[in-house]
């Protein structure tokens, strides 16, 4: 009795194994083992930010890119893009700038007063689909952290006292997913800076400066007065906002101190040597 | 057996406070603000510049389009300046400044109160001056009607639908409006037939009314084809498509338009707007708006400008209850709470309603218990439930799939909800995000 299930069932295996060898070589796909290869080089976050839906995408890019122009992986960096240009023998474009997420919005809960209550949903775009939000400011952050809940490599934080979401420089990869997630486009990909030190307008209000100031003690109210400080043309006024284009700007941080509101940021400077009278105001803000 | 529709609805308390209040003419504002995007569409081109006289009547912006819609001044004055002005989302958008100076009316505009029943014209003409007179829905969506009476091609409109149910609770502007212009409507009714090409025009109104409808049934004998047919209680049955299935027991299609069923859809205060318009050259520039809340002292129904700002009709009504939570835009169901009192009353503007601090806050949300009573109610027969996880997760396939688009945000699963879920918050934002990915894959 036992021979025949032996049997039988030798059979249908032997039967069975030809069959999925055949298949396997009639529908054979080829994958460039190289592809394997780049892919364990990056970081694996699958973040997108590359442009490609995810790191096996970006991979096969690279390899059947012929030159590799305009491919870089901003989560890591140079770094990574070397290694990948071992494995290809080709050469990789390295020379993208670090960049960083930055949070134009310094409408803390001191200098931007509630004048509702929203007690809806706790998601930025759930509210800012319904109305303008909790302060007079329409275009500034509502603080329920859409960007926070985006972010995959724990980069951006709300800080309770403000209110707002902060972004920590040695976590965040300029990914851009925070930048897709806030209804309110007011988080930007900037150039990261020698030392981390970048000058910006922390503010994203059109309204007019009157309406403006009305709403948030630290908007930017397009009085120009940056403008007019600026030697290398970096500042753009538009829309009644100041913008400051990062690839023109120099870090002459001449801008900051005519702001009457405190509106322009600077991040990781060393303290000024010589405070003129106005900027007194300013630097306590910053 | 009252007629309705089948699929879900709620009967949410009705608090028509001001029922049975006489419609009383608000006093001219010092200021009005005329927004230019009061309409569905495009927003409105100005055609005046700052310091400009202008009376009643007169044209302030052209519509910019096809969908778009004439806007003219409610006040006689000088215009102070063309800026932006926060509207009742709390977003700022342009407007129109006038100071008001006496009550001079532009000269084309006959101001007697003569009615005025037949006066032969083609659908064409009509069609016309609905649409210079700037006419848009006044059920609270305000779609331009001019464009709601073209049919596409390829579709016959067999049947008017005129929407009196206001199903919405503590409204009762349209109910006012009946009691006292009936005749008017009625005449409005008889021209948008005739512009519409139609024989039958059915006025659907909730049970709740019946004086109204005893009221319109007495003066719709006179009209050849015109009905009025009485209606259950129960939101949201002034929905345009529960509207049709509870009339004519058609369903329209997802995705279709009503006219894809033969009906075409004016509310009842439309269908007044559009006798003025037709019969005494009138432009829109003044709508009945209904002031009401709990503890308001004088809850009322006021004939209002257009522009005037709503800290006006709260103060005509008795002021500003002390213990105010929230100040909503509309009804209780789908209205928008404001930021403040300054905003202007438009076009669409159907009520004002001041919730009492205790009902106008939300309890929190807790976990769903799978009780599935919001897929019970809900009148688009589209599983909320499911289409709130979808959009938390950003699962906008699921949420296409699952037709989140056919949501009318009427608000009945989150009335409904024993876990007090913000279902209507997420399902409106999901099928915005679900519009915007159709939107840019036909492009």
């Amino acid at each position: 009795m036992i021979l025949i299930a032996v049997i039988s069932l030798g059979v249908i295996g032997a039967i069975s194994a030809i069959f999925l060898y055949a298949a396997s070589k009639k529908f054979e796909v080829y994958e460039d083992p190289r592809i394997g290869l780049v892919q364990e080089a990056l970081p694996g976050a699958n973040c997108g930010a590359c442009g490609y839906p995810g790191c096996a995408g970006f991979a096969a890019a690279c390899v059947n890119s012929n030159t590799m122009d305009g491919l870089f992986c901003p989560v890591g960096g140079a770094d990574t893009m070397s290694k990948v240009s071992v494995i290809l023998g080709k050469e990789a474009d390295g020379s993208a700038e670090p960049m960083l997420a930055v949070v134009r919005c310094n409408g803390t809960c001191k200098a931007r007063p509630k004048i509702n209550r929203y007690d809806g949903a706790r998601n930025c775009s759930i509210a800012s689909a319904l109305y303008a939000g909790e302060t007079g400011c329409s275009y500034g952050c509502f603080g329920f952290g859409d960007c926070v809940t985006a972010c995959a490599f724990d980069a951006i934080r709300i800080n309770p006292e403000t209110g707002l979401p902060e972004v920590n420089d040695e976590n965040c990869t300029s990914c851009g997913l925070c930048v897709k997630a806030c209804p309110r486009n007011i988080i930007e990909i900037r150039r990261k800076g020698p030392k981390s030190r970048r000058i910006y307008v922390s503010c994203v209000n059109m309204d007019k400066g009157g309406t403006a100031r009305k709403a948030c003690d630290n908007a930017c109210i397009g009085c120009g007065k940056c403008a007019k400080e600026c030697a290398f043309g970096a500042i753009t006024l538009e829309y009644n906002l100041a913008y400051i284009d990062y690839t023109k700007c120099r870090l002459c941080r001449k801008c900051a101190p005519v702001c009457p509101t405190g509106a322009i940021h600077e991040t990781n400077f060393p303290p000024r040597k010589e405070i003129k009278a106005p900027a007194t105001n300013d630097t306590n803000k910053i | 057996m009252l007629k309705t529709f089948h699929i879900g609805g709620i009967h949410p308390p009705e608090n028509k406070l001001s029922a049975g209040q006489k419609i009383t003419q608000l006093n001219l504002p010092k200021q009005v603000i005329i927004p230019l995007a009061q309409h569905i569409g495009a927003p409105a081109s100005v055609t005046v510049r700052k310091g400009d006289e202008v009376k009643v009547g007169t044209l302030l912006a052209k519509a910019n389009g096809y969908v778009s819609a004439n806007i003219h001044s409610s006040v006689s004055g000088k215009i102070n300046k063309v800026d932006s002005a926060f509207d009742t989302s709390g977003y700022s958008h342009t407007a129109i400044y006038i100071d008001v100076e006496g009550d001079v009316w532009e000269d084309y505009i006959d101001r007697s109160d003569t009615l005025i029943k037949d006066k032969l014209m083609t659908p064409q003409q009509i069609i016309d001056k609905i649409a210079d007179a700037g006419i848009v829905g006044l059920g609270g969506a305000a779609f331009p009607t001019h464009v709601k009476l073209y049919p596409p091609p390829e579709c016959w409109a067999t049947v008017l639908i005129i929407n009196a149910a206001e199903c919405e609770p503590y409204l009762t502007s349209d109910h006012a409006l009946m009691m006292e212009k009936g005749e008017e409507i009625m005449s409005g009714i008889n021209l948008l037939m005739s512009a519409t090409r139609v024989g039958e025009a059915l006025i659907g109104i909730e049970n709740n009314k019946q004086d109204a409808i005893r009221h319109m049934q007495q003066l719709a004998k006179e009209y050849r084809g015109i009905k009025v047919v009485p209606l259950k209680t129960k939101y949201p049955q002034g929905g345009e498509k529960q509207l049709i299935e509870a009339l004519i027991h058609r369903q329209v299609k997802s995705g279709e338009l009503p006219i894809s069923v033969g009906a075409v859809v004016q509310n009842v205060g439309t269908a007044f707007a559009v006798y003025e318009a037709v019969m005494k050259r009138k432009p829109l520039i003044e709508r009945v708006v209904t002031v009401t809340g709990k503890d308001v002292a004088r809850p009322s129904n006021f004939l209002v400008r257009i522009g005037t700002p709503i800290s006006q009709l709260i103060e005509a009504a008795g002021g500003l209850p002390a213990n105010t939570g929230k100040i909503v835009s509309g009804g209780p169901m789908m209205g928008r709470g404001l930021t403040g009192t300054e905003i202007p009353v438009v076009k669409g503007t159907s009520g004002v309603l001041l919730l009492p601090e205790k009902d106008a806050k939300r309890k929190p949300a807790r976990d769903c218990i799978r009780c599935a009573k919001c897929i019970d109610v809900c009148p688009m027969g589209i599983n909320p439930t499911a289409l709130m996880t979808a959009t938390e997760f950003s699962n906008w396939e699921a949420a296409e799939q699952n037709h989140i688009t056919d949501c009318i945000e009427c608000g009945s699963c989150a009335y409904i909800c024993p876990a007090n879920r913000p279902l209507t918050d997420y399902l409106r934002m999901g099928k915005r995000k679900v519009m915007g990915i159709i939107k840019s894959r036909k492009a």
